[in-house]
């Protein structure tokens, strides 16, 4: 994903990740965009459910989406 | 419920919901901090009066996003909640929701409603959300739900009356049952429903979820929960993630529903604007030591001004007390034992209170999530994570809140190394000492006309600590094993103004636990001191002004001088003396005499007792109290050389030996407790303590 992208959300690779993910909002079938990086691309910062979250990198890759 | 019969409310939320700016609201200036019994989380609590003949109590509970906990902070909201006969189980709660982003506040809610728990819902930031273009119909939302909500500003106080107002009458429980239990699971839950005679279906659906996480549970029950659970192959993670999709579930079929308008998400433009400069890879970071800069600069250059105040005020007390009272033991205890060391307690404030201003401004504004956001990769290199950031910058304040911050870092490893290197960081306790020898050997020149000399060795100062823990933890990353994961998931709040009140109320509690705590142990250690200092082996003490007149008889002194040798003598001869006379042949090295190492001794206990003790063995070794304390080490002597005892090589051996070294048994108690024995603070305590030395050791014998 670029920033700026909107995906949506379509499941987990990481099923212990998967429950605080799921607390927080990264919902199966929910929109996600990915706003920005950090300066070293890591960690990324974005929008789901409403709100912004920053996520690192290798977190962020547990979540599958559909472009 | 306990003895009292006063009204139990606990405020529950998500972090950033605007909880704590709430808590102040409701309780003012009524508060008290503390910690759950048995554990160390901090227990916020404070009364507030509803109506005229109804009093609370108000508990703030951790921030938390679901009843199931991701850190130690939040394991103690699942277990008071589901306690029915603990000391807090609540008998209402508020849950305090962002109404900018309903969706993620109510999860908790739900959970609530499901224990059957009277909660009233607070929807905080009502202004923002009209901002942002969003429109909600609160008359649905609560016949819905079946339970209060309040529309409310916690910032400027709207709808805090009204709150009070639902609070003081009945609130019942909400008939809803959101999260249905799975059919294959059902017999389980009943028993354990049966069995410890629970209520709702739910409670017994979380004793056997967080088994381990509810302390009130003995041994026996457990194993009961644990037999029951494994004859069932209840499995904890598969059922959580489809109980969240349940819930979430419900919570946006009602969101659809009362959301008459959702918000433009134009709104939230000019937060991104900013973070495209703060959290810019050259201006971002340029941006962030800017502003650690700028606290440095004005915790030296501000606080100055108020602690001088302190300093001769309370020279001036303890002199004017020596004129009012008779001699005696007693009345030299109070004027040169405790007075001295109330004041030692007192001049800190300032300091304390301009960091915490400083560091509460960056968690108010939304700021302190984009330093964790900038520093989370580089911080991961060396062991600790973005989350490390807080607790070190709160470190610079004292080692011992911001140990107990660290609890904010789920992974243990993560945390371990933070508690292990935070100590290195310059605390508040290290300032007096800094600021005495700092002002006594650098000049107070500046460099281009701008820069303080005297400020720009502080911030080295204070450099060095960090590269000490920075090294330090990169080190431990390769030494510490674990198999646990390390994440970080994080919400970025909206950039918002802080609230002065609350950083009113942060600087008060900083202090109030600063003064009341770590006071207490300084103004002892400094009685103590004092005794130490003023008696010794009865023969030689009185014996101590004969000998020194036999020894003197043909030098012709004044008697101001013959008295000052006196004193000179006895302190010499003093139990002090003693001890600090053993050290001296392995502290000469480092350029200490023992004087100095009747100081390393007693700031063991904590670091600024440095500062008391050599006001005391100084305003004991001289008759000339006017002096203060940094006038009575310029005119110290060195015997060997004739020439000042403080040289630069001296007091730059001190200042290297102070930012490096343990130095505080406060700190090593809090490390004890938060890593549950005492091998990781004797760890600490034996490295910090060998770094030190040997790091005062090469800059001594360079420099002299």
């Amino acid at each position: 994903m670029k920033t700026g992208e909107t995906a949506v959300i379509s499941g987990f690779t990481d099923e212990r990740l998967s429950v605080k993910l799921l607390e927080m909002g990264f919902l199966p079938g929910t929109a996600v965009r990915f706003n920005f990086t950090a300066p070293f691309g890591d960690p990324v910062c974005v929008s789901v459910s409403g709100y912004d979250l920053s996520l690192r990198l290798d977190e962020a890759s547990t979540i599958v989406i559909l472009n | 419920m306990s003895g009292s019969t006063k009204l139990k409310i606990a405020l529950a939320g998500k972090p950033n919901s605007g909880k704590s700016s709430l808590f102040n609201q409701l309780t003012g200036l009524n508060q008290k901090i503390g910690n759950f019994p048995g554990i160390t989380v901090d227990k916020r609590t404070g009364s507030c009066q509803l109506n005229d003949h109804t009093q609370a109590e108000i508990i703030d509970l951790p921030g938390i996003y679901s009843l199931y906990p991701r850190t130690l902070d939040e394991k103690i909201v699942a277990e008071i909640l589901a306690d029915k006969k603990g000391l807090f189980y609540p008998d209402f709660v508020v849950l305090v929701a962002d109404a900018t982003n309903l969706k993620n506040c109510m999860l908790l809610l739900t959970q609530l409603i499901d224990l059957r728990l009277p909660t009233v819902l607070a929807l905080n930031m009502v202004d923002l959300a009209a901002q942002s273009g969003q429109s909600i119909d609160i008359q649905e939302l609560s016949s819905s739900l079946d339970l209060p909500v309040v529309m409310i500003n916690a910032r400027t106080g709207q709808g805090i009356d009204e709150l009070k107002e639902i609070l003081s009458g009945s609130i019942k429980p909400s008939k809803n049952r959101i999260f249905k239990i799975s059919e294959e699971i059902k017999p389980l839950v009943l028993t354990i429903k049966n069995k410890f005679s629970l209520t709702t279906d739910y409670e017994a659906y979380q004793f056997l979820q967080q088994t381990d996480n509810l302390v009130f549970l003995n041994q026996e029950d457990r194993d009961y929960i644990f037999a029951q659970a494994k004859a069932e192959k209840f499995f904890p993670h598969k059922y959580q993630g489809a109980e969240t999709v349940m819930r979430y579930g419900f919570i946006q079929d009602l969101l659809n529903r009362v959301i008459l308008k959702t918000s433009d998400p134009e709104w939230k433009k000019f937060s991104y604007r900013i973070d495209r400069v703060l959290t810019h890879k050259i201006w971002g970071y340029l941006i962030f030591f800017s502003v650690l800069f700028l606290i440095f600069q004005s915790i030296f250059a501000w606080a100055q001004i108020p602690m001088d105040f302190i300093d001769t005020s309370f020279a001036r007390l303890s002199n004017s007390l020596t004129e009012l009272f008779p001699e005696g033991p007693l009345f030299e205890l109070i004027t040169q034992g405790i007075v001295p060391g109330i004041g030692g307690i007192l001049i800190f404030i300032p300091q304390i209170a301009i960091l915490f201003a400083c560091i509460s401004v960056l968690e108010e504004s939304g700021y302190m999530a984009r330093v964790v956001f900038l520093m989370d990769k580089i911080m991961r290199k060396f062991g600790l994570s973005g989350k490390s950031v807080v607790p070190l910058i709160s470190g610079m304040a004292c080692a011992i809140p911001a140990i107990m911050a660290t609890r904010t870092i789920e992974n243990w490893k993560d945390r371990l190394i933070t508690i292990f290197v935070t100590p290195f960081m310059s605390c508040s306790a290290r300032l007096p000492v800094f600021t005495i020898l700092v002002a006594l050997i650098i000049p107070d020149n500046k460099l281009f006309g701008f820069f303080n000399y005297q400020g720009l060795v502080l911030m080295s100062l204070y450099l060095l600590g960090f590269f000490a823990a920075i090294i330090s933890a990169f080190a431990l990353k390769f030494i510490i094993k674990t198999r646990e994961r390390s994440y970080l998931i994080m919400e970025m709040p909206t950039y918002r103004k802080p609230k002065w009140a609350n950083v009113g109320y942060t600087i008060i509690e900083k202090t109030k636990s600063f003064v009341f705590e770590a006071g207490k142990v300084i103004l002892a250690i400094s009685v103590v001191l004092w005794v130490l200092a003023s008696y010794g082996p009865a023969d030689q003490m009185s014996r101590a002004e004969q000998t020194v007149l036999e020894q003197s008889s043909n030098l012709r002194l004044t008697e101001h001088e013959l008295q000052s040798r006196v004193a000179a003598y006895k302190l010499e001869h003093s139990y002090a003396g003693i001890i600090g006379k053993a050290l001296e042949p392995a502290i000469r090295p480092l350029g200490y005499d023992w004087k100095i190492g009747i100081a390393l001794v007693t700031s063991f206990a904590a670091r600024e007792v440095f500062v008391s003790t050599v006001a005391t063995i100084y305003s004991l070794g001289s008759t000339d109290d006017e002096q203060t304390i940094k006038g009575r080490l310029k005119s110290e002597i060195n015997p060997d050389t004739g020439g000042p005892r403080y040289t630069p090589a001296v007091g730059l051996s001190l200042l290297v030996f102070y930012t490096l070294a343990m130095q505080c048994m406060s700190t090593l108690a809090v490390v004890k407790r938060e890593t549950k024995g005492w091998k990781w603070p004797l760890i600490q305590l034996a490295y910090m303590t060998t770094v030190a030395y040997l790091a005062a050791f090469i800059i001594f014998q360079s420099l002299s």
